[in-house]
């Protein structure tokens, strides 16, 4: 900091090479991760949207055709589709709110000093370890009312009528699924946000309190705003996750009953590996990653909003 | 005062309310584990059955292939975690601290790798892999497990070095230190809690990826857990003791993992320094 002039006027006469150099830097640094997600990811994206122009059957080997938009067109007129992005915008909408709700509670909770601190921290966060697919059978057992208690005590606190299966109830059969991911779902929320919370300088609290900030205003006025990045950058990349993830749904339920938890992410599992239609699932594919990219778009141009603003 | 003692009971009963929402359904997991057969429907809602057994954990230790899953999860789960957390702290600093074109065009790319569901790659993914011989090793798995999260991991990342202050590094530069050796001895340290948790995503995503374990590995030498799980749901009937042992065990890495990162998570490194 000593001597800011001198170091203005320097970068000024860096030679040629000296600014190669300088406009290099950030390519070394961002090179590593672009070969691998260009090679791993874009290559394969690319080949697998092509499929979405073809007629790619697994079991017919007269498969392979080019057929443009034909796909497009019966997916235009697919009722189970519209009914998928509806249960998408369900399942999505409560997952996402659910466990953001309750992961930014708990980060906060987890952000006071307190005796056992460490433990209840490991223990809380215990569930994002749990391999989806297990997450989702244990909970299926859990709402079976055979052999699982949530049926029982649900009845006994009055939510339902009686004991039955929620999974198998049309009107309530995403409330299992959505459940489960909140469950799993919390952790991710509360370790991203507690970590953020962690990295505001503790003094400008301290300074907030002398000043005679309340607990509220102290919470609006300073950590909401330092939080703002990490949230919105959460936010979005886990809509984007929840609304392509089916792990959960097709163990717990497989869609049913009577498509009432069909997703698109499932409906797109359901083509492409019960049916080994390959083409179609890409095809619709295609048009979830065309909605997520808007909704991103939406995001980002938020948060940049946010960060200039500071 | 009295409000003062009020609002800690109240924030111990939520910490706890948060406990016993997060260990039920693990703690059924392990009362399934323990349950003999012919108890599992007579007594399924009592909350613990009237007598134990540790035959399901037994057969799973000596009757399957799953010590040689378990070895194959943990080798995919270290490495890909390892080296996700290296390139996206690069890839990350690059985001944070340098204003260049070509900017928006990488965090846009990264974006649309996180859009697109990943059942889609699946076919062109193995298409890829089987010339270079990397279908059915380990190797193919840890690539594409680190491709997959290394998007995300830099997000991560960069959010974690926009929370440090430019003037550290650049006070270090001025003072005659490269930027690369700023980065590592001055930003890395201060990001401490950033990587454990950046660690612990990946570890835990890469330990129970299912689908491309599925697509990309046949027979057992090179399965790793959730396949090795999937094999104990046969299309007739589901052995759920025997299975919610296998998961018993799976979480035990993952639980020791949560432990050894924790106190990353909680030192707020950042605020002594910047105070200092």
């Amino acid at each position: 900091m000593s001597h800011p002039e001198a170091v203005r006027s320097g970068a000024a006469r860096k030679p040629a090479m000296r600014r190669f150099a300088d406009a290099a830097e950030p390519w070394f640094y961002a090179a590593p991760v672009l070969t691998l997600i260009v090679a791993v990811m874009l290559v394969p994206l690319l080949l697998g949207l092509s499929y979405a122009f073809r007629d790619i059957q697994l079991l017919n080997p007269f498969s392979g055709a080019f057929i443009g938009l034909e796909h497009f067109k019966t997916l235009a007129r697919d009722d189970a589709f519209y009914r998928a992005l509806k249960n998408t915008l369900w399942w999505t909408g409560a997952s996402v709110f659910l466990q953001f709700a309750l992961g930014l509670v708990l980060a906060l909770l987890l952000d006071k000093p307190f005796p056992g601190r460490g433990l209840a921290q490991a223990l809380v966060f215990l569930p994002w370890a749990v391999p989806t697919f297990l997450a989702g059978l244990n909970w299926a057992w859990l709402f079976n009312p055979v052999i699982g208690p949530l049926p029982h005590w649900m009845a006994a606190l009055g939510i339902l009528s009686a004991p039955d299966n929620i999974l198998a109830d049309p009107h309530l059969a995403m409330w299992g699924p959505i459940i489960a991911n909140v469950w799993w779902g919390i952790p991710f929320f509360a370790i991203t946000l507690l970590a953020a919370l962690q990295a505001i300088p503790r003094d400008i609290y301290e300074a907030a309190a002398i000043d005679g900030a309340g607990p509220l205003q102290r919470f609006l006025s300073i950590t909401l705003p330092f939080l703002a990045p990490t949230i919105a950058i959460t936010i979005l990349l886990r809509t984007v996750w929840i609304a392509n993830f089916a792990d959960l749904i097709i163990v717990m339920t497989n869609g049913g009953p009577a498509d009432r938890t069909q997703i698109v992410a499932s409906y797109i599992f359901t083509q492409a590996f019960r049916r080994l239609d390959f083409g179609y699932a890409s095809a619709i594919a295609l048009v979830l990653l065309v909605l997520l990219l808007a909704y991103s778009m939406l995001i980002v141009v938020i948060r940049q909003r946010l960060i200039e603003k500071d | 005062m009295t409000g003062r003692i009020l609002m800690t009971i109240a924030h111990r009963a939520a910490i706890l309310a948060y406990i016993v929402f997060a260990l039920f359904p693990l703690f059924w997991l392990l009362k399934v584990s323990v349950t003999p057969n012919d108890l599992l429907y007579s007594e399924g809602v009592r909350l613990w059955p009237s007598h134990t057994t540790f035959e399901h954990y037994r057969f799973v230790i000596e009757n399957s292939a799953f010590p040689t899953f378990f070895k194959n999860s943990l080798i995919v789960a270290c490495s890909t975690s390892v080296a996700v957390t290296v390139l996206s702290s690069l890839a990350g600093y690059a985001l944070s601290r340098f204003r260049f074109r070509g900017k928006y065009a990488i965090v846009a790319l990264m974006l649309i790798t996180q859009m697109f569901p990943l059942v889609m790659l699946v076919a062109p993914i193995f298409k890829m892999l089987s010339p270079l011989g990397l279908t059915n090793s380990l190797t193919g798995l840890v690539i594409v497990y680190t491709a997959f999260n290394v998007p995300f991991a830099t997000f991560l990342m960069q959010s974690f070095f926009d929370g440090i202050p430019k003037d550290l590094e650049e006070a270090a530069m001025i003072d005659g230190a490269s930027r690369f050796i700023a980065f590592r001895q001055i930003i890395l340290p201060l990001t401490l809690p950033g990587i454990a948790a950046t660690l612990g995503f990946v570890f835990t995503a890469a330990w129970s990826e299912l689908l491309f374990a599925l697509m990309l590995i046949s027979g057992n030498t090179s399965a790793t857990f959730p396949v090795g799980l999937l094999t104990f749901v046969s299309k007739f009937s589901v052995d759920f003791g025997q299975m919610m042992a296998a998961g018993v065990m799976a979480l035990i890495p993952a639980c020791l993992f949560f432990l050894l990162i924790q106190r990353y998570l909680v030192q707020g490194l950042t605020a002594g320094a910047v105070k200092g």
